[in-house]
């Protein structure tokens, strides 16, 4: 019992990159991958960093798999994109010491913009996937994913899904292994990629490939469970936990590899069942490699492309008479919300009562989009906002650049709007960017950046002022606001809208999760008028307080617990009935 | 045993689930906890299942099989009712947090949460955990309050529980979580 500790997905793939000796991580934050590489920073034997995007974290893993250590790049699945460029080439190199990216999925969305399946990268990159299924297989198949790595000579896929990369479960941990470097040896045929070594390293890959599909019949992470014959049902992942407890008496094909596919074996229990089933989340990746195998089977006739699966939509799908439970309708929605003194809500506010376009961007400010604020128009992905500010000027003339905005967080500047500063520069727009400054990557859970000045571990690093690489990158000019002025804020949008060439703006006051102040705001029910003003600035610490008035009239009230003393609501109180409690 | 808790982001739910899951270690039982970090956790709308038993497969309950919902605000418990299998326990905290579309005036917060979930089960507890939290002496101790109160209507092992609370609290508010432990417990004794 001693040694078995009950832990999320992600620690069991930081454990196995402890054990299996990795000594380079390199990760950007994203859910639910995050906390894998916030795992991984606590073991001293092993250098881990956030990088400025997943990109450059897959590049540093790359240079300490060639430098002959063993490396793990971590992301979550839309991170695979940015990364997508160095992946598909660093197939052709292979590697020297293992490498391996772990890669997360986000069926059904829980905090995405998209759910891509990362399979498809596997099969386009010709790079093999490893799926587990419960946080003990997430530290066994990354230890066995270093291995293979190693052993085939490329980088390995480690797909988990939200399910397993955030649920606890049992696992048992080991000892570290002690692993000398491979030398680095100057291999300039594999480690060059210009067309004469690359056609020679892609027969290679192919070659690699055709072994790996043949071998993968063998591996013992690919299971075969015979409990009858009527029956059969391949699946891998969280899903197979899904199906055991769904239909206990059917028999079932586990992968651990998703690709390539164990095929010779996959058709052998195929000939074992009178009724084959493959249950896959999102898209019908393993089912239509079956059936373009010639393997009858019966998939997504059956279940949904969007979101997760689970026991009851499986048992569903095999019995149609079932019922299915339903909630209780009518209740309001409770969509998360920026919290109470968030700097970026004073920034909405102004955003919205100049009525403006807003092209927004990937972080906490996202929720700015919904009610009462509702004022974003686009978010696309990490750094889009920028470019599609640009290419709004070009598509409705200069007065739209008066009347738009381009809005972004201090870590996805840095991340990949930084290019997007230096294009609308270059190409001569009229972009005005509004830069949050929270001084954190606050929606993952407050990760450092180059701007914080501090590393993943907290240690000193150099920092990069916001400012000044705007400034670096040609902005006509840069202004930097406390977000939590209204009037300053709203200053210098006016002012900056209207002037020629590209306008930076630097919002700037700290994540108030990061810095709580003690001071407190209260109404003063002798003054309220109950106009609702404040109520519609969307601050979760304002609410009603239906008999707050001196004659039981209603009135507004804040909460006392979640007020964070911002006072950005007493700045716009027509009444001057908020103040402060002290 | 299967406990679906439910609950508003900032409310504290995981940790009254790693509360559950070392209980389950100490046990000897296995366990899975399945969360939601992330966007979701801003105010929104949280859950959290905890499943405990010889062999957990799935970490998510299955819709109508949860033997508790330990709900820590009402309109949350009733948003959740139809996880319960047919007359499970429900603990609800009676705390009402308004949901931004209720603020606004987009939506009415419903009045009938009691009855409400009296349709799916006649064990139906509703507790003031903020009130018995600062009772006990403890500021934010609500979750640990919920636990020791469902604890004792389903009479798990006290001392294992308090083994756990002490193991997974930060040093520093140990006391505090298990003088809140033990006044819940009391609570859902009487």
């Amino acid at each position: 019992m001693s040694n078995k500790k009950l832990a999320l997905g992600d620690y069991g793939v930081a454990r196995g990159a402890y054990e299996a000796g990795v000594k380079s991580a390199s990760a950007y934050p994203g859910t639910p991958s995050t906390e894998i590489t916030e795992f991984i920073s606590r073991y001293p034997e092993i250098a881990s960093e956030w990088s400025v995007n997943e990109k450059v974290a897959l590049e540093v893993a790359a240079g300490a798999s060639v430098g002959g250590a063993r490396a793990i790049a971590a992301m979550k699945h839309v991170g695979l994109n940015v990364a997508a460029d160095p992946l598909f080439t660093l197939s052709y190199t292979g590697v020297g010491g293992g490498l391996v990216i772990a890669v997360a999925d986000d069926p059904g969305m829980f905090s995405s913009q998209n759910e891509q399946d990362t399979r498809f990268y596997g099969r386009s990159a010709h790079v093999p996937v490893l799926e587990p299924a419960d946080t003990q297989e997430c530290k066994d198949f990354t230890i066995f994913a270093f291995e293979l790595s190693e052993k085939y000579d490329t980088p390995v896929i480690l797909r988990l899904t939200t399910r397993v990369a955030h649920s606890q479960s049992f696992l048992v941990e080991g000892p570290r292994l002690e692993r000398n470097e491979k030398p680095y040896v100057k291999d300039v045929p594999k480690y060059v990629m210009m067309p004469g070594f690359a056609k020679g390293r892609h027969v290679a890959v192919e070659r690699r490939m055709a072994k790996l599909g043949g071998d993968a019949n063998g591996f013992d992470i690919n299971r075969e469970e015979i409990r009858g014959d009527a029956l059969g049902v391949i699946c891998s992942g969280a899903v197979y936990r899904y199906v055991r407890e769904a239909l206990p008496d059917a028999s079932v094909y586990k992968l651990g590899m998703v690709y390539p596919l164990p095929m010779r074996e996959l058709k052998e229990f195929a000939g074992k069942v009178k009724e084959l089933l493959v249950c896959e989340e999102l898209e019908p990746f393993i089912e239509e490699q079956l059936k373009a195998a010639g393997i009858a089977c019966k998939g997504k006739e059956l279940f949904s492309r969007q979101g997760e699966l689970s026991v009851g939509l499986i048992k569903r799908a095999l019995d149609q008479s079932l019922p299915v439970p339903h909630s209780e309708t009518g209740l309001p929605q409770r969509p998360p919300v920026l919290c109470p003194g968030c700097p970026h809500r004073s920034v909405f506010h102004i955003l919205k009562k100049l009525k403006l376009t807003v092209f927004g961007d990937i972080g906490c400010y996202t929720l700015g989009a919904l009610p009462p604020l509702e004022a974003m128009d686009t978010t696309l992905c990490m750094g889009a906002s920028i470019g599609m500010a640009a290419g709004f000027e070009k598509a409705r003339g200069r007065d739209a650049a008066r009347k738009s905005v381009a809005v972004i967080g201090d870590s996805t500047f840095i991340h990949s709007g930084i290019t997007g500063l230096v294009n609308a520069v270059y190409n001569g727009l009229n972009t005005t960017i509004i830069i949050m400054d929270n001084a954190t990557t606050g929606m993952t859970g407050h990760q450092n950046h180059p701007a914080t000045g501090t590393r993943i571990d907290g240690s000193p690093a150099n920092v990069l002022k916001i400012e000044e690489v705007a400034r670096a990158c040609g902005a006509a000019r840069v202004t930097v606001v406390n977000a939590y002025e209204l009037a300053a804020v709203e200053r210098a949008l006016v002012s900056e809208l209207e002037q020629d060439g590209v306008s930076v703006i630097v919002t700037r006051a700290p994540c108030v999760l990061l810095e709580k102040k003690t001071a407190k705001h209260r109404v003063d029910n002798r003054l309220c008028r109950y106009c609702r003003l404040c109520l519609k600035f969307g601050c979760p610490a304002i609410r009603t307080d239906e008999r707050g008035g001196i004659e039981g009239a209603p009135t507004a009230a804040i909460d006392e617990g979640l007020c964070t003393g911002c006072g950005v609501c007493a700045e716009f109180c027509k009444f001057k009935a908020i103040g402060r409690r002290d | 045993m299967d406990i679906f808790i439910a609950g508003v982001g900032g409310q504290g739910t995981l940790f009254a689930s790693k509360i559950l899951g070392k209980y389950a270690a100490e046990t000897g039982l296995d366990c899975t906890l399945s969360e939601v970090h992330g966007m979701a956790q801003r105010g929104g709308s949280v859950v959290t299942h905890v499943r405990i038993a010889e062999k957990v497969f799935s970490p998510v309950i299955s819709e109508g099989a949860a033997d508790v919902l330990l709900a820590f605000e009402r309109l949350e418990a009733m948003r959740y009712a139809h996880m319960l299998k047919k007359e499970g326990l429900i603990v609800v905290n009676a705390e009402r947090i308004d949901p931004m579309t209720v603020t606004i005036g987009a939506a009415k917060y419903p009045e009938s949460c009691v009855d409400t979930l009296r349709k799916y089960s006649r064990e139906v507890y509703e507790l003031p955990a903020a009130k018995i939290s600062a009772e006990a002496g403890g500021s934010k101790t609500v979750n640990t309050v919920m636990v020791g109160y469902m604890a004792a209507k389903l009479r798990l092992d006290l001392e294992k529980l308090k083994t756990a609370v002490a193991a997974v609290a930060p040093h520093k508010f140990a006391g505090d979580n298990l003088k809140s432990l033990l006044a819940g417990y009391e609570a859902g004794n009487k």
